[in-house]
């Protein structure tokens, strides 16, 4: 794990120059790949009864029906409060893709709101664009912005696919606009008690290259959330959950959070639902 | 808009049929709305109208389109030799077509829109023309987006010119589909969200323990090891199931129940058509044979069966002689078993015949994953498994042997296996990448194997190697060149194409020569059965059928499968060529066989030899004639058993 993370931020480094440059909305597959459109058709014998110009429009929905239709995808992976001690918070991540089977435009979103006082505390928004590289792998690239605790920029690059064992993995490496590096990984697993019961064991780790006391980050293993969800899919698209979460902080990000007092970890009872259309 | 016969039918029956999708045209009423068998009028000019409109199935109303106002469409129906002109109009806001399943028509009236002509406009008529030396069982349907999910199909009868070798008494049509209230686009696009949204059959902790408790903990883990490695899954039969499907017999569920009647020791013909969106059936009449007549139009010899399996578009003609005066469950089972719907042939009008028991789900095997003639020689990534036993493995491809198709495999060693990548040189025309997960390592001939999953029946079901065609072949001669072509795809990604690449992406069709001979091989690299329809011409297949080999329109290569199709490229022109499960074409498993009235670059180059070959595979084990070196394409030693 830890040496495909610095491997990736090794990539995030070289590529960062790429990563911005990035016109991601302009790799829509059709154009790319070569549905014929002005060029030689590749078959015209309908043509001599029906005319080129028709013909030549109709040929080119018959391609586009053939596996170049874009499509999107919404998921609240997660949707839900966290309680403890007396303290509620509403907990979001999230994901939305469209595109077609190679290129994608990806966004994701994650972020937490106290339920107590109303404010936010986190809101990350990421907006990658997406290449499937392998059968299971696609290679992500772009941009996150943080709202919440301050505003900052990054650049992004991240691999995100389904593992052997059917493992959902997502790792991302950051480089900040301040220069501070750090990486994400995000595991998890959906365990089938039924065909609608589903128990999904997740783990989300973070790192960061160097310490950035300004954000209580210490250089290494900054935080892990451990969490246990138990849903039900009362449709695929919509199901309800419950769980049990635990989130711990290492290092000098735990001591950092020492000295100001704060908890450095605790464990969560979890509520909500998660959903996609 | 209809035409004069079923004009005047719909007239007498009309109150009868209100009630399920409108007015059901004469040969889709049942029994108790005045359906005696459908009668054997002929037209020649038909007016085909294509709209929206209700229809109401298993009591609740969704929105169809379909032709002339029913789902199914009108029965079409005509002599051998006859000028054929059907007017299409489009009643739809959206473009249309009608595409002329498995009739030989000059390919500008094939009706696939983009390749044979510009399709349909909103509010136009289309006039198709034809006259055809074919008759049979064929059926109609959109070739447009993807229509026909929600009800464009409908049947076709050409009645023979001459007698008709085939006797009986009465005569029925069955159209099986599959409905669904779900919009099409949505179906589709759940499937490029969440593949397996539709299962509901998924292995769970409950079977994880229950093989545990009957096979011990190593030998669970192990068999499923394979599988999970690859990310595959055990049950993955079908992408769209009976969680949104209701599947119908003439447009009627089972508990609309669709009947027929028949006077005890009638011989009763049934014309079965799948004219599903994406389900292929298990068709089984318990306690009656079957009498297979006619695949696809075209006539056998008569083969008595129990069950067969019926892909999306083919169709079989049987004959039944039921003696006993009781009432028979008429049953199509979805292929994954998730559900099936039940009509009633019975000998009074409105009797129910008991719907049988659901059979359990079966799993799929190391065979379908594209291993199954595995033999270690011939793999050099299976040295390993050299020292296990691996019972079964070197046998799977004899006949009488399907009972092993559902065994464990103990003893198996799994670890080098799941490189399927380095097994790329066996696949040179496959563009890999993104959409191809793997290509099978050993892909066997399964035509002497009955419909996938029905190996363990304690009945008869009939297997590809069984048919033969009634008449002898029109064309005896040897292919002289074979176009090997792979079916690919990323289930993960709801990818389906052709050689990797989908059709969006091609770079040229697929080119015949026009009077070439050629054979066609197909390798099932994925988990799934596709129905494969070549437009315009036949697929001789070879099953060992020498100068009969049965000649259909639509062939199910099962998964992990090696077959072969001899053709004759008779009639120029552009012709779609796709799998016939609608999602799979419309993700991009499909091409474009262009047959050109041009010199045939290959006609030159033929050795003597390789027709002599080609006479020779004639009277071969059909398992074997793709190994003949006729293009060093082949696979390795595929060590398939003789036939008897």
């Amino acid at each position: 794990m830890r040496f495909t993370i610095v491997s990736s931020i090794a990539a995030g480094l070289a590529m960062s120059g790429f990563t911005f440059g990035m016109p991601a909305f302009a790799q829509q597959e059709g154009n790319q790949q070569g549905i014929q459109t002005s060029e030689e058709p590749l078959w015209s014998q309908a043509d001599a009864y029906y005319g080129t110009a028709e013909m030549a429009k109709a040929r080119e929905e018959v391609l586009h029906e053939g596996g170049a239709q874009p499509t999107y995808y919404v998921l609240f992976n997660q949707l839900e409060t966290q309680s403890a001690d007396g303290r509620d918070d509403l907990y979001w991540n999230g994901q939305a893709w469209y595109g077609g089977d190679i290129n994608k435009i990806w966004f994701k979103t994650e972020g937490k709101s106290s339920l107590n006082n109303g404010d936010v505390e986190d809101a990350e928004l990421q907006a990658l664009y997406s290449r499937a590289i392998a059968p299971y792998w696609n290679l992500q690239a772009g941009v996150r912005h943080d709202f919440k605790p301050d505003s900052l920029d990054y650049a992004v690059i991240g691999v995100q696919g389904l593992a052997p064992y059917f493992f959902e993995i997502d790792v991302s490496a950051f480089l900040s606009s301040e220069g501070n590096v750090s990486a994400r990984a995000e595991i998890e697993y959906d365990l089938l008690l039924t065909q609608r019961l589903i128990l999904q064991p997740r783990i989300e780790a973070n790192l960061s290259l160097q310490d950035v006391p300004e954000r209580m980050l210490g250089a290494g293993l900054n935080n892990i959330d451990a969490g246990l969800r138990l849903r039900y899919e009362i449709k695929r698209e919509f199901a309800p959950y419950i769980g049990v979460e635990w989130q711990g902080n290492f290092g000098d990000t735990k001591n950092f959070i020492q000295a100001t007092g704060g908890e450095t970890d605790k464990t969560v009872f979890v509520a909500g639902v998660r959903t996609w259309f | 808009m209809i035409n004069r016969r079923n004009l005047l039918q719909s007239g007498v029956g009309a109150g009868l049929a209100l009630g399920v999708s409108g007015i059901l045209p004469a040969w889709a009423r049942s029994a108790s709305e005045g359906n005696l068998g459908i009668p054997a009028l002929s037209g020649k000019d038909f007016d085909l109208s294509i709209s929206s409109f209700p229809v109401r199935i298993n009591g609740k109303t969704g929105m169809a389109t379909g032709i002339n106002g029913s789902v199914p469409g009108p029965l079409v129906r005509f002599r051998e030799g006859d000028d054929i002109s059907v007017n299409v109009t489009n009643m739809l806001t959206e473009d249309t077509s009608i595409h002329w399943h498995g009739l030989l028509v000059p390919f500008h009236m094939d009706g696939v829109p983009g390749i044979a002509f510009p399709g349909i406009k909103p509010g136009e008529t289309f006039n198709y023309k034809w006259n055809l030396a074919q008759n049979g069982t064929y059926w109609y349907h959109s070739h447009s987006g993807l229509q026909e999910q929600l009800g464009h199909y409908g049947p076709l009868i050409i009645d023979p010119k001459d007698a008709d070798p085939v006797a009986y008494d009465r005569e029925y049509v069955l159209v099986l589909s599959d409905w669904s209230f779900e919009s099409p686009h949505r179906i589709f696009s759940k499937l490029k969200k969440a593949g397996p949204t539709y299962n509901f059959q998924q292995r769970t902790v409950g079977d994880f323990f229950e093989d545990v408790s009957k096979k011990g903990f190593g030998q669970t883990l192990q068999d499923r090891a394979m599988w999970n490695q690859m990310r595959m899954s055990q049950t993955d039969w079908a992408d769209v199931t009976a969680a949104t499907y209701t599947y119908l017999i003439n447009g009627r569920s089972t508990q609309d129940n669709w009947d027929a009647l028949f006077v005890p020791g009638e011989r009763v013909r049934l014309r079965i058509i799948n004219g599903s969106a994406m389900s292929i059936f298990n068709f089984r009449i318990p306690g009656l044979a079957m009498t297979v007549v006619a695949s696809d139009g075209l006539n056998v010899k008569p083969v008595e069966t129990d069950e067969f399996q019926i892909g999306v578009a083919e169709t079989y003609d049987v004959i039944v002689e039921p003696t006993e005066a009781r009432a028979f469950a008429m049953v199509a089972e979805s292929i994954d078993r998730s559900g099936q719907v039940v009509a009633t042939l019975a000998p009074q009008q409105g009797m129910r015949a008991a719907p049988p028991e659901m059979r359990e789900p079966v799993l799929l095997t190391m065979k379908d994953m594209g291993m199954g003639g595995m033999d270690h020689g011939a793999m050099p990534d299976m040295q390993k498994a050299d020292a296990a036993p691996m019972p079964g493995m070197d046998h799977s491809a004899m006949p009488g042997m399907e009972g092993m198709d559902h065994g464990a495999m103990p003893g198996m060693e799994h670890g080098g296996m799941s490189g399927m990548e380095s097994m790329d040189n066996l696949a040179s025309g496959v563009e890999r990448g993104p959409g191809v997960v793997g290509i099978a390592m050993n892909p066997v001939n399964r035509l002497d194997e009955p419909g996938q999953g029905l190996g363990n029946v304690d009945h008869r079901v009939l297997r590809y190697s069984q048919l033969r065609s009634l008449d002898r072949n029109p064309d005896l001669r040897a292919p002289e060149r074979e176009i090997e072509l792979h079916l690919t795809s990323n289930m993960e990604r709801y990818m389906w194409s052709f050689d990797g690449v989908r059709f969006a992406h091609i770079k040229e069709p697929i080119k015949f020569y026009k009077g070439e001979r050629l054979r066609l091989t197909m390798i099932n690299d994925t988990m799934m059965p596709h129905p494969i329809h070549l437009h315009g011409m036949f697929f001789d297949v070879v099953n060992g059928g020498n100068d009969h080999k049965p000649r259909k329109h639509t062939i199910v290569v099962k998964p992990g499968e090696k077959l072969s199709v001899d053709i004759s490229a008779e009639h120029v022109g552009d012709w779609a060529f796709h799998c016939h499960l609608l999602y799979h074409m419309h993700a991009g498993m499909m091409q474009v066989v262009s047959v050109l009235d041009e010199p045939n670059p290959y006609a030159s180059s033929m050795p003597d030899m390789m027709n002599m070959e080609g006479m020779e595979m004639e009277g071969m084990d059909h398992s074997k004639m793709d190994h003949s070196g006729m293009s060093g394409m082949d696979m390795p030693d595929m060590h398939t058993g003789e036939k008897n």
